[in-house]
C-alpha cells in the first residue's frame, strides 16, 4: 500500500478523507493540551484545529477538527476523544453536508505603484482590503477554505506576504445533520 | 463547619471509606499530613513513592476497591509515575493525591515543582489540579467516582500547598451531579440489537471460545462467567490479567492464551470460529502476528470502552457493556453453541499431547524454577494470593500457580514493569490481612523495589517472598539465547551478588536459601510456619530454564513453540 499524498490540492471543501469533528468541551485550564496530547500519543493527525468559547455558555469550548481518517480509524479518534473526561459532546460533519468557512488575514509589502495586480487578486477574490500604508496592505478574507487556498496560492506571487489562517469552522448544511457519537 | 483544605482532604478520603493511604510526605504536602494524625485513616510509610504506588495497585487488585497514594510535589511525584502508568495500563482503580507547590509558584520553577498533571495526562483516566481549598471535596469524590466506574483506572489529584493551608466551609457532594462531570457517562444502556446479533453467532457456533480478560474480573463477573460457561460447555481462556476469573480446576478451562500460553488455549483460539472477548483488548502479547490471529473467527467484543472495539481486530458484533449483563442476557435467552462434543475431542488431543511439562529437577540442585513454585502452590492455603514481577518467573506463575478465584493473582500485565511484586504483595496483604501472600520474584525484580520490605517489617505486613535466582534478567537471557544467537549481552547479575539472605535479614525479614530439592521442602515449610514477620527466600535455580511454550515476537500463534522436551518424536 503506497502512503496517502499529502492534502495540497484546492477544493471547495474538505477532502472526503478528512472528517470534521466539532467537540464541545469543558472551558477548563489544559483541555486543549488534553486533546492534542492524545492526537499526538495515539497517532492520529490533526489538519486544522479551531478553538472558541461556544455559544452563551462561558462553561463550553467548541473546538472544531478536521482530522485525517486515514492516519487511524474516525471510529477509534471518536472513541478515544470520548474519553477525555473533558469532552461532552462529538459530531461529526460529513464534508459534502458541511458548510466550511476560514478567516484568512494576509500583509502584503507592496509599493503603492506596483499594486495594480494585488488590487486585482483581492477584487477577484472577494477579499477585503482592512489596513494600508504606504508599504503594505493588509487583506481579510472570510470565505470556504478551498477560496482561502485560492487567494493564498495566487499572493505567492508576492515577494514579501504574511498570512494567517483560522483554521476552519463549520456546521451542517440546512436540511442537513452532523452525526452525534 | 471551617476546615483548613488539609483537613479537608483527609476528610474528604474518610468519606470515600478510605481505610488505607500509602505514601512518603515532603514539604509541599506536608500540611495534609499534620490532619492525618488524627485520622481513622492507616498510614503505611513506604520507602520510595515508587513502592507506595505499586501497593496501592496491589490493594486495588486484591480488594476490588480502589487504592490511594499520597506524595510530595516534584520528585515525589515523578517517583510514582511508573506506578500510575501501570495502573492505566491494567485499568486498576487508584487515586494518587501528590503535593504541589504554591499555586503562586507554579511555572516559576520553584523547588520541587514538576507539572505532575501534564506528565501524567496519557497515563491517567482523569487528573485534577485544585485551584481551591473549597474544590477540594468535589476533586476528591469525582477523583474515586472516575477511578470506579466504567473502565477503572488512575486518577490523579495535584494540591498546591497554600490551598492545603487555606480555610474553606466544610461540604461534600451528595449526588453525582455535584461533581461537575458534564462530559462523563460511564453508564451505558444494553444495546439490546446487539445482544441479539451476538447470541445469533453463539447458536451458529460449532467451536467457540471464551476470551476472558481483565474486564470479567473488574466488572467483577466471575459467577456469571462460571453460569454461562457450564451451561453452554464452551471452553474458556484466561489471560494473564483474567487468571482467577474462571477456576484452574474446571475441566472447560484450557488456560492462559498468548505468547507463553498453553498450547490448547492457543490453538483452540487459532482454530475456533467465534471467539467471544470478554473485556479482554487482543493485546499483542495474547495474538501475535495480528493477521493470522484467530483467522476463521467471527468476533463477538464486550467491553465498557467502546475505543477498543475495531481497535486491533474487527468485531463482527461488539456490545459495549460490563460483562455481567451480557452474560446474563444471553443466558435468559438460552444462547446455545451447536453440540461440540467434537470440538471438545480435539481440544482434549491438544491437551493431552501438549501439557505443561519441565524438565525433571536433579536431586542435587539446581532448581527448576516450575518445581518450586509447584511446591509452593502444594503446600499453600486454598485462597492463597500470589504476586509476581515480571519476566520468566512471571509467566512461571501464571502457568504453574493453580489460581481458583478472582483477586488471588497480582500482576503486572500491559506496562511489564519489573519490580512491581514485592509492593504489590504488600499491598495486597494490607488488603486481605487474612490470606496468605507469595511475592513469586525474579532476582532482577527483587532488586529493584526491595527496600519496600523494610516497610513491611515495620508496618507488619508478613509477606513471603520466593526469589527464583537464576543469576540473570532471564527473560532477555532467553530472547537472546534464541533470537541473538547466545550473544549474552548485559543480563548476567550473580547469584551471590547481593547476598539475598544477608539483605533480608538486614531488613528484619527472615532469610532462607535453598539450592537443592531437600532444602526447598524445608525452607517452604519455615516459610508457612512463620506468620509475624515478612520472609524471603532464594530459590537458586537453573539459568538455562526458558519458558514454553512460546510464540516469538511478531510470529503467528500457529508457530506455537512446545517445550524441548515435547519437540522431539511428537512434531
Amino acid at each position: 500500500m503506497t502512503p496517502p499524498e499529502p492534502y495540497l490540492g484546492i477544493t471547495d471543501h474538505t477532502p472526503v478523507r478528512l472528517h470534521i469533528l466539532s467537540v464541545l468541551v469543558e472551558n477548563k485550564a489544559g483541555v486543549l493540551a488534553r486533546i492534542a496530547g492524545l492526537f499526538a500519543r495515539r497517532g492520529f493527525n490533526i489538519y486544522s484545529l479551531a478553538v472558541a468559547p461556544a455559544e452563551s455558555n462561558a462553561r463550553f469550548s467548541r473546538v472544531t477538527i478536521v482530522v485525517d481518517a486515514e492516519s487511524a480509524p474516525l471510529e477509534q479518534i471518536v472513541g478515544q476523544l470520548d474519553k477525555l473526561v473533558n469532552v461532552v459532546a462529538i459530531t461529526d460533519i460529513s464534508p459534502k453536508d458541511a458548510l466550511e468557512r476560514e478567516l484568512l488575514l494576509a500583509t502584503i509589502k507592496t509599493d503603492v505603484d506596483n499594486r495594480t495586480s494585488l488590487l486585482d487578486i483581492i477584487a477577484s477574490a472577494g477579499a477585503a482590503i482592512v489596513d494600508v500604508d504606504a508599504k503594505s496592505v493588509t487583506v481579510m478574507l472570510a470565505a470556504t477554505p478551498g477560496n482561502c487556498d485560492g487567494l493564498e496560492k495566487a499572493l505567492e506571487g508576492f515577494s514579501d506576504v504574511e498570512l494567517h489562517r483560522t483554521g476552519r469552522v463549520a456546521l451542517p448544511r440546512l436540511g442537513k445533520t452532523a452525526h452525534a457519537y | 463547619m471551617q476546615l483548613s483544605g488539609a483537613q479537608a482532604l483527609i476528610k474528604s478520603l474518610e468519606q470515600q471509606g478510605v481505610e488505607t493511604i500509602f505514601g512518603l510526605p515532603g514539604g509541599a504536602i506536608l500540611p495534609v499530613y499534620d490532619p492525618l494524625i488524627d485520622s481513622t485513616i492507616r498510614h503505611i510509610l513506604v520507602r520510595h513513592e515508587q513502592g507506595a504506588g505499586h501497593m496501592a495497585e496491589g490493594y486495588a487488585l486484591a480488594t476490588g476497591r480502589p487504592g490511594v497514594a499520597m506524595v510530595t510535589s516534584g520528585p515525589g511525584a515523578t517517583n510514582i509515575v511508573t506506578p500510575i502508568g501501570n495502573a492505566h495500563m491494567d485499568s486498576t482503580p487508584l487515586v494518587v493525591v501528590t503535593g504541589q507547590v504554591a499555586s503562586a509558584a507554579i511555572g516559576t520553577d520553584a523547588f520541587q515543582e514538576c507539572d505532575i498533571t501534564g506528565i501524567t495526562m496519557g497515563i491517567t483516566k482523569h487528573n485534577f489540579l485544585v485551584k481551591s481549598a473549597q474544590e477540594i471535596p468535589r476533586a476528591v469524590a469525582a477523583a474515586f467516582h472516575l477511578a470506579t466506574t466504567g473502565r477503572p483506572g488512575p486518577v490523579l489529584i495535584d494540591v498546591p500547598k497554600d490551598i492545603t493551608q487555606s480555610m474553606m466551609d466544610w461540604w461534600y457532594p451528595s449526588t453525582v451531579e455535584e461533581y461537575d462531570l458534564p462530559g462523563y457517562r460511564p453508564e451505558v444502556a444494553l444495546d439490546e440489537q446487539a445482544v441479539e446479533r451476538a447470541i445469533a453467532l453463539i447458536n451458529a457456533s460449532e467451536r467457540p471460545v471464551l476470551y476472558v480478560g481483565g474486564g470479567t474480573l473488574k466488572s467483577r463477573a466471575s459467577k456469571e462467567l462460571l453460569a454461562f460457561a457450564e451451561r453452554t460447555k464452551m471452553p474458556v481462556v484466561t489471560t494473564l490479567m483474567a487468571r482467577g476469573a474462571f477456576p484452574d480446576s474446571h475441566e472447560q478451562h484450557l488456560g492462559m492464551p498468548g505468547m507463553h500460553g498453553m498450547y490448547s488455549a492457543v490453538t483452540a483460539i487459532q482454530k475456533c470460529d467465534l471467539l467471544i472477548s470478554l473485556g479482554a483488548r487482543f493485546d499483542d502479547r495474547v495474538t501475535g502476528k495480528i493477521p493470522a490471529f484467530a483467522p476463521h473467527a467471527k468476533v463477538i467484543h464486550v467491553d465498557i470502552d467502546r475505543a477498543e472495539f475495531n481497535k486491533v481486530r474487527f468485531a463482527d458484533v461488539a456490545v459495549q457493556s460490563n460483562v455481567a449483563p451480557v452474560l446474563r442476557a444471553w443466558d435468559g435467552a438460552s444462547a446455545t453453541p451447536h453440540n461440540l462434543d467434537v470440538w471438545w475431542k480435539e481440544i482434549r488431543s491438544w491437551q493431552e499431547q501438549y501439557p505443561l511439562v519441565y524438565d525433571e529437577p536433579a536431586t542435587d540442585g539446581p532448581l527448576r524454577p516450575q518445581h518450586v513454585i509447584e511446591a509452593i502452590g502444594a503446600k499453600a492455603e486454598p485462597g492463597t494470593i500470589v504476586s509476581a514481577g515480571v519476566g520468566q518467573h512471571q509467566m512461571w506463575a501464571s502457568q504453574f500457580w493453580k489460581f481458583e478465584e478472582p483477586g488471588t493473582w497480582i500482576n503486572s500485565g500491559g506496562a511489564g514493569t519489573m519490580g512491581f511484586g514485592v509492593p504489590a504483595a504488600i499491598g495486597a496483604k494490607v488488603g486481605r490481612p487474612d490470606r496468605t501472600v507469595w511475592c513469586i520474584d525474579g532476582d532482577g525484580c527483587f532488586q529493584m523495589t526491595a527496600q519496600e520490605l523494610v516497610t513491611a517489617r515495620a508496618e507488619g505486613i508478613p509477606i513471603k517472598v520466593a526469589i527464583l535466582n537464576n543469576a540473570y534478567l532471564g527473560m532477555v537471557r532467553q530472547w537472546q539465547e534464541m533470537f541473538y544467537d547466545e550473544r549474552y549481552s548485559e543480563v548476567y547479575l550473580s547469584a551471590d551478588l547481593p547476598d539475598y539472605v544477608k539483605w533480608a535479614e538486614a531488613m528484619g525479614c527472615v532469610g532462607l536459601r535453598a539450592t537443592n530439592l531437600a532444602e526447598m521442602r524445608e525452607v517452604i515449610d519455615v516459610a508457612n510456619s512463620i506468620n509475624d514477620v515478612p520472609v524471603v527466600i532464594d530459590f537458586r535455580t537453573d539459568s538455562s530454564e526458558k519458558v514454553f511454550p512460546m510464540v516469538a515476537a511478531g510470529a503467528s500463534n500457529d508457530d506455537i513453540q512446545v517445550h524441548p522436551l515435547q519437540q522431539k518424536g511428537s512434531r
